[in-house]
């Protein structure tokens, strides 16, 4: 154990030593390089600090267990959080590069000629990308109270004042950098351990093959089909058909992702900072290659996760593990409470069972199987060590962009687009690193103190930027005749509808008991899970946009003129203010 | 200059849906409306509609995306010298 902690050590701080390199290297002298890195950013470049900005603890840590508790229903997130990028390169990314601001609701302003359209999306913005934060922050002081066994809160600190250092320091160009490296740390830490536990099983070093490969075990079995027998036995669903609560939810699920990730103000604000319209194009698909890298090796995770937890708790059919001779690792994750055991038939076996009745593990959370993946599969100590260096940078790299969207939505387009409109580069600048410092302090506390809505907050941002801001972006640059009072009633009754059921199901603001019509699967609409309704709220506000246009007439012609311009490439001048 | 203009985007909205129908074959249709009877066919140990949805769809978003910029690469060079 004591080896293992050095590694943890050596493995944490060595690399946010790198980080704060990075960072003096690359610290931000304008407003430029604080918003959109100078603009001067390549497109491989982009690529992989898109990535470590889109990968947040959730993907890193969250994902692969739910595939291995879900099956083939998990595939709504990998679907969900990949066909995003193709909305994004085809439709949203090369227009608003082609625009060159620095923010998405600039972007909204000036389409819209309305601040209250300016208004509405930093509303929108601040909403969905705080809630995300705090998931990112509670990651960090997770990782560190399970890795280095400090307290949680101390943990939170550390993680605070890293960000704090190079995000302040170096704004977007500083970000940028740190980003690459992290997304470096982060596929390194993933894929190793998913390599070795692939060709434990298979003999197939490659986990995407290894997944449809044949065990190593002389069975001849397929792993999936072994996997599928396995979990049938004990009367849980088939893992290679099991469904997320029907086709339509799983179908609106997968398009309110889609759309939510290319409707996400942080992930787009990333195109701003390439030197052209091509580079945008390309910068899409460089990070769609960085992500897929870890989205394609996720399923083979989960699912050789979960044969893998299977087969130590009942290595042959009927042939129980003793609790007494449970592994060190099994140990390990019982202290933290995420994983539970109890006797029920007094046998001193294990049975793990789909029927509660009969089911002696009580808890196995969903977030302990890529963390306790490596020490499952018996793998050295220094992969360990590096999943949770891969753990931190992936929360860290994520909040950092999200403190950034936060932090250009209030200097950039309320301060200086609303308020002062005077105010110098220099004191935007200053201004700038202030809110986000009150940023970090903000959702450092919203991190030791979550509140009730926490767990209900992917809904929240994902709702948010499917149903408000995706719709918006799209109609301003493929519909040029649309007017800036049809996009705020669009907006406006799409977020209100999303809102309305999600708060309906869930309660309002989360809060247990305020629900008035109940969580429950038969009153939801159609039997789409108030997760999967920002597809309807994305609905509801082209029609109503669309339905407002037509009653209170186009947009001006010289708004018309700016999206003909919008819409071709020519020479772009690098992103600017105005 | 007009008359390129709008050629050079009518072939843009014809390449976006292309792809677009694309997209959405190989995720919702292939992997989702599909996916039982594909799954009677077999790709090693991978059923197919399963693949499509864990695997099979990402390739081709990537193969969309890249394909899409080449494309217009070739497009922007043939209606703006500069592009």
């Amino acid at each position: 154990m004591e080896e293992l902690k050095l590694y943890t050590y050596i493995a944490v701080f060595g690399t946010f030593a790198l980080y704060f390199a990075i960072a003096w290297w690359a610290r931000a002298g304008s407003t430029s390089d604080f918003y959109v890195a100078g603009g001067g950013i390549t497109p491989l470049q982009n690529g992989m600090a898109i990535g470590a900005d889109w990968m947040s603890a959730a993907s890193f840590i969250s994902m692969a267990g739910m595939i291995a508790f879900m099956g083939y229903g998990g595939s709504v997130f990998l679907m969900g959080w990949t066909g995003g990028y193709v909305l994004l390169a085809l439709l949203l990314a090369p227009y608003m590069r082609k625009h060159g601001k620095f923010t998405v609701p600039e972007f909204i302003f000036d389409r819209y000629y309305s601040k209250a359209a300016r208004v509405v999306a930093v509303a929108c913005l601040i909403i969905a990308s705080l809630t995300y934060i705090i998931g990112q922050m509670k990651g960090v002081g997770v990782a560190f109270s399970r890795f280095l066994e400090v307290d949680y809160a101390l943990g939170l600190y550390i993680g605070m004042f890293v960000v704090w250092v190079y995000a302040v320091l170096g704004g977007m160009k500083g970000i940028t950098y740190t980003q690459i490296a992290q997304y470096v740390v982060m596929i390194f830490a993933y894929t190793i351990p998913a390599v070795f536990i692939s060709l434990q099983l298979t003999g197939n070093p490659i986990p995407q093959l290894g997944l449809g490969s044949t065990l190593a075990d002389g069975s001849g079995m397929y792993l999936l089909d072994k996997l599928d027998l396995v979990v049938t036995d004990l009367g849980f669903k088939e893992y290679t058909t099991a469904n997320l609560g029907g086709t339509v939810n799983m179908f609106a699920y997968t398009i309110s992702l889609m759309i939510g990730t290319a409707g996400l103000p942080h992930v787009i604000m990333r195109f701003f900072t390439v030197p052209s319209v091509q580079a945008a194009r390309a910068s899409a698909g460089y990070a769609l290659v960085c992500i897929a890298l870890l989205y394609t090796v996720a399923p083979a995770v989960g699912a050789m996760a979960r044969l893998n937890l299977m087969n130590t708790i009942e290595p042959t059919a009927g042939q129980n593990l003793e609790y007494a001779e449970r592994p060190q690792w099994f140990k390990d994750w019982e202290k933290t409470g995420l994983l539970k055991y109890e006797d029920k038939n007094g046998d001193g076996k294990i049975q793990y069972t789909a029927d509660p009745a009969t089911n002696e593990m009580v808890k196995v959370d969903r977030d302990i199987m890529v963390l306790a993946n490596p020490a499952i599969a018996n793998l050295p100590n220094w992969v360990i060590a590096l999943v949770a260096a891969g753990g931190l940078a992936a929360a860290l790299s994520t909040a950092a962009g999200l403190l950034l969207a936060i932090s250009s939505s209030i200097s950039h387009d309320l301060m200086k687009g609303i308020l002062t409109p005077d105010m110098s580069e220099k004191n935007e600048l200053l201004a700038g690193r202030v809110v986000m410092t009150i940023a970090i302090i903000v959702s450092g506390y919203l991190g030791l103190n979550p509140p009730g809505f926490a767990a209900g907050t992917v809904a929240l941002a994902f709702g948010l930027a499917a149903s408000s801001i995706f719709p918006a972006l799209m109609m301003g640059i493929f519909s040029k005749k649309m007017s800036g009072k049809a996009a705020v009633a669009g907006m406006v009754s799409g977020i209100g509808v999303t809102m309305l059921y999600v708060f309906q199901h869930k309660g309002i603001m989360f809060i247990p008991g305020t629900s008035f019509l109940g969580d429950m699967g038969k009153d939801w609409f159609f039997g789409i899970s108030p997760n999967a309704f920002g597809s309807v709220g994305a609905l509801v506000n082209f029609a109503v946009a669309f339905a407002v246009l037509k009653v209170t007439g186009p947009a001006p012609a010289h708004i018309q003129e700016m999206v003909e311009h919008m819409r071709i490439p020519g020479t772009v001048s690098a992103a600017h203010d105005h | 200059m007009e008359e390129n203009k709008e050629t050079y985007w009518s072939e843009n909205l014809r390449l976006i849906f292309i792809c677009l129908a694309i997209w959405f074959v190989v995720s919702f249709g292939l992997g989702l409306l599909l996916v039982e009877p594909l799954n009677a066919i077999r790709l090693g140990g991978y059923k197919l509609g399963f693949w499509f949805a864990q695997q099979g769809s990402i390739y081709c978003f990537l193969g969309l995306i890249f394909w899409y910029g080449a494309k217009m690469n070739k497009l922007d060079k043939k209606y703006h010298s500069e592009g």
